[in-house]
């Protein structure tokens, strides 16, 4: 299924990356052509075949509820672009996030 | 001291272990080679001051007669993908330009624990995405191989600075990373060895995330042997990565017997590609015939899901990728642009301008594939694909221990080649991302050369687990081919 | 259907359901080491990971699994041996991995049910659709600076419980109620302090209206409604504003809505014109969590007996009316205050004084029980007192708020201020003579048939005595007296 301009505007968004009229036309062509050529996997019969997330074929191991970590406020906020009092600093959130 | 740079590693840790020379000699032969070597591209920043500290530190140790390290004294380049504590780490991208992670990687904490000695920050392609080392903000790392034409090739990717310094001598290993083939591949296109273990082996903690089920760190060098000295150290159960395995780290190394006499090799026919150079061909049954001669047994294998592996992988790594690349926002580290003044263009134009082509383009896909009315279309089907390719695995390896396939459809290409079709790009990966998918060790090892004298590799793939057979397969190989040519720009020098 | 709106086209009934994030009480975040303390300075209780750092990688706590196990037997509710963490995809300041690892196809917790108590001693049965383990995101600071906003992450990656319920709830004081019924099960069970102040339960509430008999409607989603008063508010106003509309020949739109406390309405959280699109899928980072059935049964081994088994048995052990036994059942502290002081004692009168007395001046102290200078063993010691007639009820009540003010013991005070009941017959005998040679008219108009001023003569006697003769002992001889 190829991809229109209209998806990709969609795609980006959802994305958060700014592209313009010209990005998105190239972006189209290209992530279609990706898209066709993946398609083939339609071909392959995957009947009662259960998805692999991960091959990491062990038990998730948990950890121990200790503090052991946090506490280094200047680390945290040393490579930020801005920051105040502690906080992060952002434009103005005007909606709020559902 | 020239010499000192064309070391082996094990060949250095005898000689220092003999006091034939220090730790700071060595270090210091390779920053005055690095320096000399800067057009190659391969490091985005230099740590000469760091590394003549660790070297130092490591001559007080030897000379206290402390217990030696692993790699007690040996100067490394480490992919700047790993996050190096106070040193930046960019994973070649303006995204991250300027980004100093105040901690360092469980990698190379254990490389430096064992006395392993850092001399800069290796160029990649942007967050490990690309097959030759093209799409790094940094600028295209170029390899010191070249074919009879003279031209630029690339060194591969997305390990291509990594693999670039070990060929130059400017590194006598270095750390990489393998997404989709990504150590093998350069490995191969720098007359290199290079190992992607079992998946869980090396801890993922503190490498920048590309596709978290598929990143496998791993290192490159010249040999198989200093391959398997470094992994010894790069590997081990580490509890702030879920995904880490709990296994003893064997001696790699002490596999190396050559002696074959009992294994049996798996020659899968599904990697006879038509339109690959006959080169390769022939290269590969030069492997099988020297494996035969070492005692293995040859049999023929299917892996019949093989031609689906770069599909599959190339919906499941970039709807990873979509999901870990959403971090770099402009908020708490990184690239803001300085062109938003609301929070909505912070996020789109700090993305647009921080990120490069190929890595939008990936985000793009993975976005696309796990949203809403066609996630189970793409991304589920693409799992379900991913268990049939490790089920061929499994079933290949009741019949053989391990699998012998080349590394990479083609040699080293120039640089600008495949450049306007990512598809083509893409092709690159068709021998090695199987073995991501399936999370098994594989190695590349330098077999040859091509008709341009230019390095060719051949891949041993074994079980989970199981990375002492592969160096073993691999050492044969090695030792058969005698690949010992150096490339063109140093063969003056040395 | 009990609780209807009256409409202008006829009556309407409202379907609610309900999804409450709680935080789990635990000492360290859902996936990282850092502190879940509340109030710190901005940014201090973040670790590296909670600020996802480039690659940072989660490692899950154990305690807030079994946590939510836990909640999850207390809900009565199927406990899932296999569930999935999965990234739910989105952007904003607060959420520093741009997702949310949360659980979406495959919870720890599945289907259970609460009892909620209604007015009049009726009992709902509750559904609860799934329970799922959660990072809560950091927080944003609106008002400090006119054109910026302020992040501090310290909430970042802290254990929620979402608990979502099945639409069975059908007015506002459902909805009280079960909210104040889970409040109640999490702070037995110990896995939330249930504070909706400081943000550790949140509500969102699923409202829509319907003619009685009709398929559900359209629900509007509303977020935000952060205490019980607010509950009951938001849904008034709501239901009010769905009727006006569909009544008005309008339909109502699925859609976020924000309950605003200021002003007393809900109003649409208008998000960009394509609807969210959060892209799950499982975190790679994270494998599948697998449970086992005797770690479940271990846990629910411990389980503390749960409000309502309580209820049941306060009212049947001890005789306490239904509505005794909701009160002292309502926090587990209270509970386990009340049966010290009831053990080997009358349990209705060790209910009245936790109720009516202790209850009474904590509340009016702002005193937390915990905090009570008066333990159950004096509460006890005091109640022991009146039972062996050391002293009366009446002189009790003077005790007891000076045990409050000193901490000391009943007993102690009786003894300093000389409280002693007198019970010596001889003692009271001689007060009454004098009361009834002092009074001779009252004498005669008694005998004349005044029956009433018999209290007049009790009062008198205590008021002699200070209140420390014995009742009883003053009925009985009055009434010889006064009869012969
Ligand atoms: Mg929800
Ligand atoms: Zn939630």
């Amino acid at each position: 299924m190829s991809m229109d301009k209209e998806t990709v505007r969609k795609v980006a968004s959802l994305a958060n990356i700014e592209m313009d009229e010209a990005e998105l036309e190239r972006a189209a062509a290209q992530i279609s052509g990706i898209i066709d050529w993946v398609e083939q996997l339609g071909a392959v019969n995957t009947d009662n075949i259960e998805p692999l997330a991960n091959v990491a074929n062990i038990e998730l191991s948990l950890r121990a509820d200790s503090i052991t970590d946090g506490n280094y406020q200047d680390k945290i906020l040393a490579n930020a672009p801005e920051h105040t009092q502690g906080f992060f600093v952002v434009p103005k959130i005007v909606e709020q996030q559902s | 001291m020239t010499a000192l740079t064309h070391l082996s590693i094990a060949a250095a840790l005898d000689a220092l272990e003999k006091k034939e020379f220090s730790a700071r000699e060595l270090t210091q032969a390779h920053i005055e080679a690095m320096e000399s070597r800067r057009e190659l591209n391969a490091y985005i920043i230099e740590t000469p001051d760091i590394a003549l500290s660790q070297a130092d530190n490591s001559d007080k140790r030897r000379a206290k007669g402390d217990k030696a390290g692993l790699l007690e004294g040996i100067p490394l380049a480490i992919k700047d993908l790993f996050c190096t504590d106070n040193v930046q780490t960019t994973a070649a991208s303006n995204i991250l330009k300027g980004f100093i992670p105040p901690y360092e990687s469980t990698v190379t904490r254990k490389l430096f624990d064992d006395g392993a000695v850092m001399l800069g920050k290796a160029n990649l392609d942007q967050f490990a995405m690309g097959s030759s080392n093209t799409t790094s903000a940094f600028g295209n790392v170029i390899n010191p191989w070249r074919g009879d034409d003279g031209r630029d090739l690339v060194p591969g990717g997305s390990s291509g600075g990594s693999a670039a310094a070990v060929a130059a001598r400017i590194a006598m290993g270095a750390t990489a990373t393998d997404t989709g083939g990504s150590i093998r591949q350069p490995a191969a296109f720098c007359g290199l060895a290079g190992i992607k273990p079992t998946y869980g082996r090396c801890s993922r903690w503190g490498v920048i995330a590309f596709a978290s089920s598929l990143d496998h760190p791993g290192p490159i060098a010249r040999t198989v042997e200093d391959c398997a000295l470094m992994l010894r150290s790069m590997s081990g159960h580490d509890p702030m990565d879920s995904t880490s395995a709990q296994r003893d780290v064997p001696d790699f190394a002490a596999a190396l017997t050559g002696d074959l006499r009992g294994l049996k090799i798996g020659i899968p026919k599904e990697y006879r590609l038509d339109g690959i150079p006959a080169e390769i061909d022939t290269v590969w049954e030069q492997g099988i015939a020297w494996l035969k001669d070492a005692g293995a047994e040859i049999v023929d294998i299917t892996l019949p899901h093989t031609k689906h592996a770069l599909p599959t992988y190339y919906i499941i790594a970039p709807a990873e990728a979509s999901s870990n690349l959403a971090r770099y926002d402009g908020v708490r580290y990184g690239h803001r642009s300085a062109e938003a003044s609301t929070l909505s263009e912070m996020y789109s134009k700090t993305r647009a301008e921080g990120f490069g082509e190929e890595v939008k383009r990936r985000i793009m896909i993975g976005t696309y594939v796990l949203s809403a009315g066609y996630y189970d279309a793409y991304y589920i089907k693409a799992q379900k694909v991913r268990r049939l390719i490790l089920n061929d695995f499994t079933a290949a390896y009741e019949k053989c221990d391990a699998i012998l396939t080349p590394t990479a459809p083609s040699a080293a290409f120039p640089i600008g080649e495949n450049e306007d079709d990512p598809l083509k790009m893409y092709l690159n990966d068709v021998f090695t991302v199987t073995a991501n998918l399936a999370g098994v060790p594989a190695m590349s090892v330098p077999a040859g050369l091509d008709a341009r004298g230019l390095p060719l590799g051949l891949q041993i793939l074994g079980r989970a687990w199981d990375e002492e057979t592969v160096f073993k397969v691999a050492g044969v190989i090695e030792r058969s081919a005698k690949f010992e040519t150096l490339p063109q720009m140093l063969r003056k020098a040395a | 259907m009990a609780y209807l709106t009256q409409g202008e086209t006829g009556e309407w009934e409202t379907v609610i359901g309900m999804e409450i994030h709680a935080q789990i009480t635990a000492n360290s975040k859902l996936f990282s080491g850092a502190s879940t303390l509340f109030g710190a300075e901005p940014n201090t209780q973040v670790s590296i990971v909670d600020a996802a750092m480039p690659g940072m990688l989660p490692v899950l706590n154990a305690y807030c699994v079994e946590q939510a196990v836990r909640t999850g037997l207390g809900l009565n509710a199927k406990i899932n041996h296999t569930s999935v963490f999965e990234r739910k995809n989105y952007f904003y300041p607060d959420l520093p991995q741009g997702y949310q690892i949360s659980q979406f196809l495959h919870p720890i917790v599945g289907e259970g049910r609460i009892e909620i108590d209604l007015e009049g001693g009726k009992v709902k049965e509750i559904g609860i659709t799934r329970l799922h383990l959660e990072q809560d995101a950091g927080k944003s600071v609106h008002d400090l600076h006119p054109s910026k906003s302020f992040v501090d992450l310290n909430r970042s990656g802290c254990a929620l419980m979402e608990i979502v319920s099945e639409p069975d709830i059908n007015s506002p004081e459902e909805a009280v109620a079960y909210l104040s019924k889970l409040r109640m099960i999490l702070r037995y069970l110990g896995t939330c302090d249930g504070n909706m102040e400081e943000g550790s339960m949140r509500a969102d509430v699923n409202i829509s209206v319907r003619k009685p008999g009709d398929g559900l409607g359209t629900r509007a989603e509303i977020k935000n409604v952060n205490s019980l008063k607010a509950v009951q508010q938001a849904i008034d106003y709501e239901v009010a504003r769905q009727i006006e509309i569909i009544e008005g020949g309008g339909k109502i739109v699925q859609e976020t809505r924000l309950w605003d406390p200021n002003k007393g309405v809900t109003r649409s959280m208008r998000s960009k014109e394509e609807a969210h699109d959060y892209r799950y899928f499982p975190d790679p980072d994270l494998l599948p969590l697998h449970i086992q059935a005797d770690w479940i049964a271990g846990i629910k081994e411990t389980l503390p007996e749960l409000p309502d088994q309580k209820k049941h048995r306060f009212i049947g052990e001890y005789g306490l009316s239904p509505y005794d036994a909701g009160v002292l059942i309502a926090e587990r502290n209270r509970a386990a205050f009340f049966e010290a002081v009831a053990k080997g004692r009358d349990p209705k009168l060790a209910a009245n004084w936790v109720i009516n007395e202790l209850l009474g001046i904590l509340n009016k102290n702002a005193t937390a029980l915990d905090d009570s200078p008066i333990s159950a063993a004096q509460l006890g010691a005091l109640i022991d007192l009146i039972a062996d007639n050391t002293i009366s009820g009446k002189i009790a009540k003077d005790v007891f708020p000076l045990m409050y003010e000193t901490g000391k013991d009943a007993g102690q005070i009786v003894e300093e201020k000389g409280l002693k009941q007198v019970t010596d017959t001889g003692a009271i005998e001689a007060v009454i003579d004098s009361i009834i040679a002092a009074n001779p008219d009252n004498v005669a108009a008694y005998r004349g048939g005044k029956d009433k001023l018999f209290g007049f003569f009790v009062g008198q006697v205590m008021k002699e005595t200070q209140g420390k003769a014995n009742p009883a002992a003053v009925n009985d001889l009055l009434k010889k007296k006064l009869d012969a």
